[in-house]
């Protein structure tokens, strides 16, 4: 076997047995592959295929009305895709959903806090629908919280944080359960610049800190740094995927906004 | 998963609407003054309806206050049952319901949670009301409020999956109110909750016919045998019947993702 090969196998995915099969597996974070999905007669979702690798930072950028919430929406179980398969750390999200859907941590893009329940409670509450138990909620809670310095507001009520504090306890309630893949839709689209940076700072430390891996789905093409890797949709098609600076190169631009929108222009 | 994560969740769903209840109070309030209203002004009214009259259940003739009282614990169910389905409209609509659509565990289990918790806040509104009713002279036998609560439990569930099933098929929060004129009013009005079935019988067939097809009147009337230690079989039959029906409906028809799914809910939340 190539050397190199192994390498590069050991740093970015773990190689599993089968036992149904007998032979060599590469579990992916995410497999997703030939997904489609119609809607009112319309094909929103075409033939979609791409990995996610483990620990890595993935960013998914496209106009409005790429197609990305309808993708986060399938990933996150909550559309049935027309035709196509997910497969989460080995787990088929259609035929195994419990399985899989526990290695999500899932930020959406529209609020999704109980205003009228405490930081504390949300984040119960989320706990409990996990399957954790409440001893088990309360210190993860506290690491949770702790780390995106809201533990000593743990008692206020949700309706009284201004938007970037809600958007951290949406982070923190995500990770509770210890996921292992965080899905981010849009996650800074209502904040301001210095929550945005702060926000993106703290999601990049967790890869590092805990092998987490991340699909940052964005139309702010400044939110991505040049090594990422990043999937390109549009109008329901996956356009490119790869390092954000090879794309960059091949299609001779600067910059991530000047992709997307020579993209859209070539499509018009 | 493990066996303890379902008790967990049943726990943690449990505890939220109770939670959601407190901060709510005005909502419990109102959910009590609602039937007392009727008890104190209605029934105050009314006084002579049933003058002279004999009901089996009761031996006597009875106040028409002791005689609502069950129907008002069917209201008090009704309603609850009705705003806690509008609370999941309003859940879905702010995006809420995505977030327990997103757990591992099964959807039907989660949803049996959910109506678990709805009777339960039902069943404390009743007692509540019962305690009030009292000082109205509704003095039914000590035991008969232990021999209720499964009546009243069973009646939550059957009324809490019904709003359930109108949840997954109201398109919008603003179509609610349709719910009430349509769904409430009927089935409280068309029920013995204010009347026995004898005086419909009387006025009109075509409305005693409606009562008689109407769940809530069986609802209704297993409460109030319940209440004073008597076990209505005919009542409790349709109930089962009422209670398997409409709790697999629900939990089968339930699908919120149907206009979210392709949403991304209201503009500048």
């Amino acid at each position: 076997m190539n050397i190199a090969y192994v390498f590069f196998t050991f740093k970015y995915v773990s190689v599993i047995q089968s036992p149904q099969q007998g032979v060599l597996a590469l579990q992916f974070a995410a497999n997703i592959q030939a997904l489609s999905h119609n809607f009112a007669g319309r094909q929103v979702l075409k033939d979609v295929s791409f990995t996610l690798e483990q620990g890595a930072f993935v960013g998914l950028i496209g106009a409005n009305g790429a197609g990305k919430t309808t993708l986060f929406s399938v990933l996150t179980r909550l559309i049935r895709a027309t035709s196509g398969t997910v497969m989460l750390f080995g787990h088929d999200l259609q035929r195994s959903p419990a399985a899989a859907l526990a290695t999500l941590g899932i930020v959406f893009q529209q609020p999704t806090l109980d205003l009228d329940l405490s930081v504390l409670q949300n984040l119960q509450y989320h706990g409990a629908i996990q399957g954790m138990s409440p001893t088990h909620v309360q210190g993860r809670a506290q690491e949770e919280l702790e780390r995106l310095q809201l533990w000593d507001r743990r008692h206020e009520r949700i309706r009284w944080l201004n938007g970037g504090h809600r958007r951290r306890v949406e982070i923190a309630r995500a990770l509770l359960h210890e996921p292992q893949l965080l899905l981010l839709d849009e996650a800074t689209s209502s904040l301001d610049l210095e929550s945005r940076i702060h926000l993106q700072r703290h999601i990049r430390s967790l890869i590092d800190a805990r092998g987490l891996t991340v699909l940052w789905t964005t139309h702010l093409a400044e939110e991505l740094e040049r090594n990422d890797q990043v999937i390109l949709l549009s109008r329901g098609e996956v356009h490119a995927q790869g390092q954000l600076s090879s794309l960059l190169t091949a299609a001779g631009v600067s910059d991530a906004n000047q992709l997307m929108l020579n993209l859209s222009t070539a499509r018009t | 998963m493990k066996k303890s994560a379902y008790l967990f969740c049943f726990w943690g769903v449990l505890k939220r609407e109770f939670q959601r209840s407190l901060q709510q109070r005005t909502r419990f309030i109102s959910a009590l003054v609602r039937p007392l209203l009727w008890l104190a002004v209605f029934a105050a009214g009314f006084r002579g309806t049933l003058e002279g009259m004999v009901i089996a259940l009761y031996g006597t003739p009875v106040d028409y206050e002791v005689y609502i009282t069950p129907g008002l614990i069917g209201m008090i169910i009704l309603f609850n049952s009705m705003q806690s389905s509008l609370s999941m409209v309003y859940d879905r609509e702010m995006g809420s319901m995505r977030v327990l659509l997103t757990s591992p565990l099964p959807r039907s289990y989660l949803l049996f949670c959910k109506l678990f918790a709805i009777a339960l806040t039902s069943m404390l509104q009743v007692y509540a009301f019962l305690a009030v009713a009292f000082l109205f002279d509704v003095a039914p036998p000590a035991l008969g409020y232990l021999t209720a609560l499964p009546a009243i439990l069973m009646g939550a569930f059957i009324l809490g999956a019904l709003g359930l099933l109108l949840a997954s098929l109201i398109e919008q929060l603003e179509n609610f109110a349709g719910v009430m004129n349509f769904v409430v009013f009927p089935l409280f009005f068309l029920s013995p909750a204010l009347y026995p079935l004898t005086f419909m019988q009387d006025g009109n067939t075509w409305v005693y016919w409606a009562c008689v097809i109407n769940p809530f009147t069986y609802v209704v009337e297993l409460i109030r045998h319940a209440l004073y230690l008597d076990l209505n079989t005919p009542a409790l039959l349709v109930n089962l019947v009422a209670f398997a029906v409409l709790t697999t409906a629900a939990v089968m028809g339930f699908d919120p993702a149907r206009r979210m799914l392709h949403t991304k809910g209201p503009k500048g939340r």
